[in-house]
């Protein structure tokens, strides 16, 4: 079972200096000041040994939230 | 009248020919009268590039170069050779930390053993003619400057390029030539894998000076001169090729 909030800690886990308690369901991870090409590819490679999905880029912008690159994750397991 | 770019009735032989920059090549060789055995690894598309070769007396050799056997069996095929041009090649885009080794592996055994070898085993097999030419393609990722989690294609390309030099060396007494080109992006099928989004492809094309990616021609081009009889001086060179990125 994937559960949410393991998902958004394992999100959260490909930054640096962006604290814990900013990230939630909703948050809009392309607005985060440390959003960038390389949190990007860290996101893909963690859902990839995490979950064993493929993400694109082009899939990963075309969600919002966390909470919506969760439910594609799972919507591709 | 004697055309020093010329490249009629050699013999050459090109790796990875199924698409991008190797297929290219084939057909520019092609075109302007070289015999090419083409290798790849996919024989549909293989014989996509053969299809598409002006000319006859070409041959296409399926083989997987990430089979140490393989390697050997293709050096076994071919016929004495004026030049050969290791395309064959890919990449992972992992950030660092999520890389293995195992990862490393697979692209060093493509990038780097498999041409090592090959060079190797033609060399041995005497199937390299007195002033032939060998041709890598390489980078400018590992050797001009480097990407984002693009640790084991630069380290592959690094290589490479090492080798260069060192080979340049040890087959000058046999009036060997061996070079490489260095190209930045090239609009080939390595781009749509996907991982980069267009957004960002967008943005990394403004980085350039000339303001596009390169064609896959521009970079035969560079290789059929390093093949040709116009360059029997030039050994343990690299050939920039990138729109001028480097100089940012």
């Amino acid at each position: 079972m994937m559960e949410l909030q393991k998902f958004i800690t394992n999100f959260a886990e490909q930054f640096e200096d962006t604290k814990m308690s900013e990230f939630s369901k909703e948050t809009v991870f392309s607005e985060l000041e440390e959003w960038s090409s390389m949190t990007l590819l860290s996101i893909i490679a963690m859902v990839d040994e995490e979950y064993e999905v493929t993400l694109k880029g082009d899939d990963i912008r075309s969600v919002t939230t966390i909470e919506d690159l969760f439910k594609l994750v799972k919507s591709r397991k | 009248m004697n055309n020093p770019f010329s490249i009629e009735n050699k013999v050459l032989l090109i790796t990875g020919a199924t698409s991008g920059i190797g297929k290219s090549i084939a057909i520019e060789c092609s075109k302007l009268g070289a015999t090419v055995f083409i290798s790849g690894r996919n024989e549909l598309r293989l014989k996509e590039t053969y299809s598409e070769l002006s000319g006859k007396q070409h041959q296409y050799l399926v083989s997987d170069l990430s089979c140490e056997n393989e390697v050997v069996e293709l050096s076994e095929k071919v016929p004495e050779l004026d030049g050969i041009v290791n395309c064959a090649g890919f990449n992972k885009v992992l950030p660092f930390h999520f890389t293995t080794r195992k990862d490393f592996k697979e692209v060093m055994e493509v990038n780097f053993f498999a041409p090592t070898d090959l060079t190797r085993l033609l060399i041995k097999n005497k199937k390299l003619k007195k002033g032939s030419s060998i041709i890598f393609i390489s980078s400018i990722s590992g050797v001009y400057c480097s990407f984002i989690a693009n640790s084991i294609y630069s380290s592959s390309k690094g290589a490479v390029n090492g080798l260069v030099k060192a080979l340049a060396l040890d087959l000058a007494a046999k009036k060997i030539r061996v070079n490489s080109v260095n190209p930045g992006m090239i609009n080939t099928n390595i781009l749509s894998e996907g991982k980069i989004s267009h957004e960002q492809l967008q943005e990394d094309i403004k980085r350039y000076p000339l303001k596009r990616y390169g064609e896959p021609e521009e970079v035969a081009y560079a290789v059929i001169y390093l093949l040709s009889d116009a360059s029997t001086w030039i050994t343990g060179s690299n050939i920039l090729i990138d729109g001028g990125y480097t100089l940012l």
